[in-house]
């Protein structure tokens, strides 16, 4: 036991071989911060908020990336350690457009900056607002908008395509979206590009989404921690103090994905993946993530109907449950059970196939029933 | 599946056939694709060049149809240089003789003339998938949508029975199911042979527990019929009154002519649907019904785990949970069914009846579910199947197969290939998706995907509306000239009506399955005069 041991605040605590600080840390409840680590990817090391300090290292060492050492012994929330925090925070605030109370001491450019973030936003809050790790730690670490220089104007939100609202004003460049589409889905769409600071997560050629590899399956949405990139279909109606998650299966393919519905007002404003869950460990597709609504289509069948001529008459249930009993009744005394059949749904819910396999076989008295097994 | 999701990013080898993963299993492909970063080897095998092919060690393209022949040969070289896992067949499988006695025929040569790819092409498959154990081997429709589905899904198992891939972690036979709870409705019974639990209804002592269960006598021995014969039942009345729960038959089975005919005979029938479809239009009583994510319930997904559906808003207007609509049919019949909710359902009869659903209670699916086989309360589950060679009956047996040609086949009336399948986007008849916000304009209309030499042979341009016609019908639909598709091939999805590859797709049907011949007829490609 006294082999793997290091010290984490004061505490000796163990580690496992290969473990990063950060992943030792989080074994043994101690929070440092993260904006660029994503789960499942390589550290990039890019952010650089996760510095902690290490006894006898002359600089501060990123946790994400740095392998405990036996006999280390790191501190992650000391006073240097803060001050750097803030100090990136503070930086970060500076550069686009962060319009949400984060830099809360506003002189005259930060007022000036919430009037332009106005102008783009409408009277809306920021989309991501109550969901922006970059406003999280802003508070946590008391970091001001207007230590440094805001930078000036940043273009406008790209808006050309259905899904994905791309707002470079509000981009940290922490990467994490690039990882999410090269790592974890490995659709390759996006990529760092220009330099300095003009770097800038773009498509080949800097395209808009559209233009490009993207299958628009929002993976990067998922993993940007700003507002830089929302859900178009949630922008301004998901406000996440307001929804309730509820979890669920996806609709769609045998993947069977792990979904959280977020629930507002009776309605689903938005679904996102379920974080380390089977099967999908925190993934969704374009169908999974952005086919939810077909749900409250004014198209939906809302009452039962029996035909009349060439149309259809809206009747009660029990009008229509009635006349299905007595046909089928009278078919099965004229020409026998066998002379029904069923076709049951390979979309619905267990239950529902198990109920009307057994209304064949019990009720009706009939092995007629199959569903589509093939398409 | 016999194996799980969660191999996949750890597996070392792949081979995938007949499944376009990255379009039609998306989130299936992220994790193949972890694992190909990772340094593992894939190899695919599909006339298309689709992405995941771009992105393997090797594409073999064979012709549409011959994936016998194919598999067969990879078996005729593993047996002839003895790279098979002789261990395994020695002690776990029966009837290797057979097989061999069957795949001696198809050499190398021989396949390569059926398949039209090179016998090299073959020989450095078989090698590679011998040099690497173990190998996952995945498929799709591609497989299964021939009329040999059968025989091409037991030549899979038997190539992994050959190379001792079964029952070990990232090994097995997997086959992704296209449509969320395809499994579970097998399942649970909607099958016109088994009831749930896949517990045949020939069996007497079977139903003599079910007629316990379900407090009735004499329930029905003799397998009933299967969807094609059924619709065929339409038209010659032996069918007479019939009960359609949530599918779009009129755009989902081959031949869209001849199924609306089969539909328009029906004397009674009964839709039960979420919205009005093509198939609602010949009903006689449409019953509005909840759907998905309006009432409780469970999904079972490809790889066996059952996973909760739960509620997050009401249906609409009078629509019911389907499972309510048939307990008050039942009713009317006057039997009262006790259970009053999904949860009911499920806990008090399916996991009562099913073996191997016994330890699956609700109380249980909390977090990701459990995978059956799950026979009691306290069993974790089960992530692969026939674990240490342990067959569901015993040893496993090789079941040698012929190669058959698809039905049609390409001739000088119809000279190309037609193929079908799905797009990403989209799911099915566009019922679901065609309304969401924003998938519509993702993807708005259905293509004829052709090569770029045979739309030069006819003078057709890239966005071009063409005809496309075979012997039951024709659409006009704009050509998309890709490489991804080999010259003599035309493939289309079924998404959108107006040019749905159903109008033009061949009713002829596997022996056993019934699954229809989807990715094979014959077709022509034509230019439209604008003559009007
Ligand atoms: S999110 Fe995509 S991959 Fe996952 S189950 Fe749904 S359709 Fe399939
Ligand atoms: S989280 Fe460690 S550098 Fe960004």
């Amino acid at each position: 036991m006294s082999e793997n041991v290091f010290t984490l605040n004061g505490n000796e605590v163990d580690f496992q071989p290969g473990e990063t600080i950060l992943e030792a840390a989080r074994r043994h409840d101690i929070d440092i911060p993260t904006l660029c680590h994503l789960a499942g990817a390589t550290p990039t090391g890019a952010c650089r908020i996760c510095v902690v300090e290490i006894e006898g290292a002359e600089t501060l060492m990123t946790a994400c990336t740095t392998p405990v050492v036996k006999g280390m012994r790191v501190l992650t929330e000391s006073p240097r350690v803060v001050e750097t925090r803030r100090t990136l925070l503070e930086l970060m605030l500076a550069y686009g457009n962060h319009n949400c109370a984060a830099g809360q001491a506003g002189g005259e450019n930060w007022t000036a900056y919430q009037l332009k973030a106005q102008e783009i936003d409408g009277d809306a809050l920021c989309p991501a607002w109550g969901d922006c790790k970059l406003q999280e730690l802003a508070f946590r670490y008391q970091a001001r908008a207007d230590r440094f220089v805001l930078t000036p104007d940043s273009p406008p939100p790209e808006l050309a395509n259905p899904m994905i609202v791309r707002d470079f004003s509000r981009c940290i460049r922490c990467g994490r979206c690039i990882q999410a589409c090269n790592e974890i889905q490995v659709n390759r769409a996006i990529n760092y590009g220009y330099r300095g600071s003009d770097l800038k997560v773009v498509t080949p050629g800097d395209f808009p989404l559209a233009n490009s590899n993207c299958v628009f399956c929002g993976q990067c949405v998922e993993a940007c921690p700003t507002g830089a990139l929302v859900d178009s279909k949630a922008r301004y109606r998901w406000r996440p103090w307001k929804t309730e998650k509820i979890r669920t299966t996806c609709p769609y393919c045998g993947v069977g994905c792990q979904q959280w519905l977020h629930v507002q007002d009776g309605r689903i404003v938005r679904v996102t993946a379920v974080e380390d869950a089977q099967p999908n460990q925190g993934r969704l597709c374009v169908k999974g993530r952005y086919g939810y609504d077909f749900i409250y289509s004014e198209d939906r069948l809302k009452t039962p109907l029996i035909r009349e001529g060439e149309g259809f008459r809206e009747v009660s249930w029990d009008e229509a449950l009635d006349l299905v009993a007595e046909r089928f009744k009278e078919i099965i005394a004229a020409s026998g059970p066998d002379a029904l059949a069923g076709v049951s749904c390979a979309r619905s819910i267990n239950e529902d196939s198990y109920q009307m396999q057994k209304l064949f076989r019990a009720v009706f008295r009939t092995n007629n029933i199959d569903h589509c097994a093939r398409t | 599946m016999t194996n799980s999701f969660n191999e996949f990013s750890r597996a070392k080898m792949f081979m995938v056939i007949g499944s376009n993963m990255t379009e039609a299993h998306p989130v299936a492909a992220t994790f193949l694709k972890n694992a190909l970063l990772r340094g593992a080897q894939l190899i695919v095998v599909d006339p298309r060049r689709h992405k995941l092919a771009k992105m393997a060690d090797l594409h073999v393209p064979i012709r549409v149809g011959t994936d016998i022949a194919f598999l067969n040969a990879l078996m005729h070289v593993l047996i002839a240089e003895g790279w098979y896992d002789k261990k395994f067949v020695a002690s776990c499988t029966v009837d290797f003789d057979k097989l061999a006695a069957t795949v001696m025929r198809y050499t190398p040569e021989y396949a390569a003339d059926v398949c039209g790819v090179p016998m090299e092409m073959i020989r450095d498959t078989a090698r590679r998938i011998a040099s690497v154990k173990p190998m996952m081997l995945c498929y799709t429709l591609g497989i299964t949508e021939h009329t040999c589905g059968t025989r091409n899904v037991m030549s899979t198992a038997n190539l992994q029975m050959l190379l001792g891939n079964i029952g070990v972690e990232c090994g097995g036979v997997n086959p992704l199911r296209g449509q969320n709870n395809v499994q579970g409705a097998c399942d649970m019974g909607a099958l016109p042979n088994v009831f749930p639990g896949y517990q045949k209804v020939g069996d007497m002592a079977l139903r003599a527990k079910f007629e316990k269960a379900w407090g009735v006598d004499a329930l029905p021995a003799a397998n009933g019929l299967m969807i094609p014969q059924m619709m065929e039942g339409l038209v010659d009345g032996r069918v007479r009154g019939f009960y359609i729960f949530g599918e779009n038959l009129a755009n989902t089975e081959p031949d869209i002519r001849k199924v609306e005919h089969e539909l328009a005979s029906a004397e009674f029938l009964v839709c039960q649907d979420i919205f009005p479809t093509e198939t609602t239009r010949f009903a006689h009583v449409v019953l509005p019904a909840a759907a998905w994510s309006e009432n409780d319930g469970t999904f079972t997904n490809s790889e066996r785990r059952v996973n909760r559906v739960r509620t997050a808003s009401a249906p609409p207007g009078q629509a019911k949970p389907n499972w309510w609509i048939f307990k008050q049919i039942a009713r009317r019949f006057g039997q009262q069914w006790a259970a009053d909710s999904a949860q009911e359902i499920w806990d008090n009869e399916i996991s009562v009846l099913a073996p191997q659903f016994g330890g699956i209670k609700y109380h249980r699916l909390e977090g990701d579910g459990l995978q059956w086989p799950c026979p009691v309360e306290d069993h974790p589950g089960t992530c692969f199947l026939h674990q240490d060679g342990h067959f569901t009956c015993g040893l496993g047996v090789f079941t040698p197969c012929d190669w058959t040609p698809p039905a049609e086949v390409p001739d000088e009336q119809y000279p190309l290939v037609l193929s079908t399948g799905r797009r990403l986007a989209h799911y099915h008849t566009r019922t679901q998706t065609g309304r969401c916000e924003g998938l519509n304009e993702i993807l708005g209309e259905e293509t004829a995907d052709i090569s770029p030499a045979d739309a030069r042979a006819k003078g057709i341009a890239h966005g071009e509306t063409i005809r496309v016609s075979s012997r039951r019908g024709q659409v006009a639909v704009k050509a998309n000239l890709t490489d991804e598709v080999p010259a003599g091939m035309v493939w289309m999805a079924f998404h959108f009506r107006e040019a749905c590859a159903n109008w033009l797709t061949n009713p002829v049907y596997d022996d056993i399955t019934m699954t229809a011949e989807y990715k094979a007829c014959a077709v022509r490609i034509e230019k439209i005069q604008s003559d009007r």
